[in-house]
């Protein structure tokens, strides 16, 4: 901060603040540091957009296991065994004529189950105020610069839903099996920030 | 807010890009573990950090400033012991104004709304936690989703119960929200808790 917000006297940066709460947190009896270890390691690495990407492959190959996905997606999740926090996940389905993104303007609700923590650029200020305001000039900027005639509807997660985007199936994968159509899926692709 | 830049996009990045980051998510998680506090009060200790300090920290800081401010205010550390483990003043966010809740209020679990109405967004402005942004209060919208009932954040912020309340998404035209200068066929679509909302 600058002097002139009264800061000036501040001289530890965010680590050594994180390293004094961790500290006292645990002479408090308040955690210990193996559940540290073990929240960092299962956020790295448990959850993550591959976990994504197999719902979508399966929605892909299945018609019925897609109409479970958009009826309650929370429950289709589960059949594939993801779940977890944030999991009460609604799925919404790209098409010629609609397509879809999510934002979260209040602050960073993400379906942890599908897709893990958000990356920075999704919860940075430019993300959160102007994709409900320009959602067409944002998404220019990521690249996809999307017909005039195609409906595009923002999903702002503000309760307790949060909202995965079924991205619509590239052509030309007619023989691929599950696992190979999986390894097309990403992670933005399911946010709405780009089309296969 | 408005008039912000390019979002800074990377193609790839680490989930924590420093180890603190990680800890922090870690530290807050230990804290509701433990019953210090739930998500509603946490998100609302980050909305009390002074504007500024908001403003010009990054994600993951503002997330140890909501624990140090949960951790002295739960009761579970004092002040002091914060600043003397650190050396310094430990920043913590200013105080809650909302006044408390003498009770959570009955649960309200009938949607009062259906696919296809359309509904205006009331225009409060509460000095406490709320789930209702800005940009929608005194839009009109269409219900096009009726959510399960769930627990509306703006009692469970400030009060010792929960409170149970139908949810909705709410879709508004991009001209509803942003008038002539909105860019054309887009929408926004929100979920809002009935107490939000009214018929229009």
């Amino acid at each position: 901060m600058s002097d002139t917000h009264g800061h000036s006297h501040e001289v530890a940066g965010p680590a050594a603040r994180v390293a004094a709460l961790e500290r006292v947190m645990i002479e408090k009896g308040l955690v210990e540091e193996s559940f540290i270890d073990s929240v960092v390691e299962t956020y790295t690495d448990r959850f993550g957009p591959r976990n994504g990407a197999r719902v979508v492959a399966r929605a892909w190959t299945d018609d019925a296991y897609k109409q479970r996905l958009l009826a309650d997606g929370k429950a289709a999740i589960a059949e594939l065994g993801f779940d977890g926090p944030e999991g009460d996940v609604v799925a919404v389905e790209n098409t010629d004529e609609v397509h879809n993104v999510v934002v979260c303007t209040l602050c960073s609700c993400y379906p942890w189950s599908v897709l893990g923590l958000p990356p920075r650029w999704y919860k940075s200020y430019e993300y959160r105020a102007r994709m409900v305001r320009e959602p067409r000039t944002v998404l220019r900027e990521f690249g996809l610069d999307l017909p005039a005639e195609t409906e595009v509807r923002v999903w702002d997660s503000s309760a307790e839903k949060r909202y995965l985007v079924l991205p619509q199936r590239p052509a030309d994968t007619d023989g691929l099996e599950e696992d190979a159509l999986a390894s097309l899926v990403t992670r933005d692709s399911m946010i709405g920030v780009s089309r296969l | 807010m408005d008039g912000f830049g390019r979002v800074p996009y990377q193609a790839e990045e680490p989930v924590f890009h420093e180890p603190w980051e990680g800890r922090t998510f870690a530290l807050l998680g230990a804290g509701m573990v433990a019953g210090l506090y739930g998500t509603p009060v946490f998100r609302h200790s980050m909305e009390r950090i002074e504007p500024p300090r908001y403003l010009a920290s990054s994600y993951f800081e503002r997330w140890s400033i909501g624990l140090a401010t949960l951790l002295v205010e739960s009761g579970a550390v004092t002040a002091e012991e914060l600043d003397a483990a650190l050396g310094e003043p430990m920043p913590r966010s200013l105080p809650v104004r909302a006044p408390r809740l003498a009770s959570p209020g009955p649960d309200v679990t009938e949607p009062c709304f259906r696919v296809g109405d359309a509904v205006r967004v009331r225009n409060e402005h509460p000095v406490g936690h709320t789930r209702c942004p800005r940009y929608v209060r005194g839009r009109v919208g269409t219900v096009t989703i009726v959510h399960g009932p769930g627990n509306l954040d703006d009692v469970e912020a400030h009060s010792d119960g929960k409170r149970l309340e139908p949810v909705y998404a709410v879709r508004f035209e991009g001209s509803e929200l942003w008038g002539a200068t909105a860019e054309p066929r887009t929408s926004v679509t929100i979920d809002l808790f009935e107490s939000y909302l009214e018929a229009s």
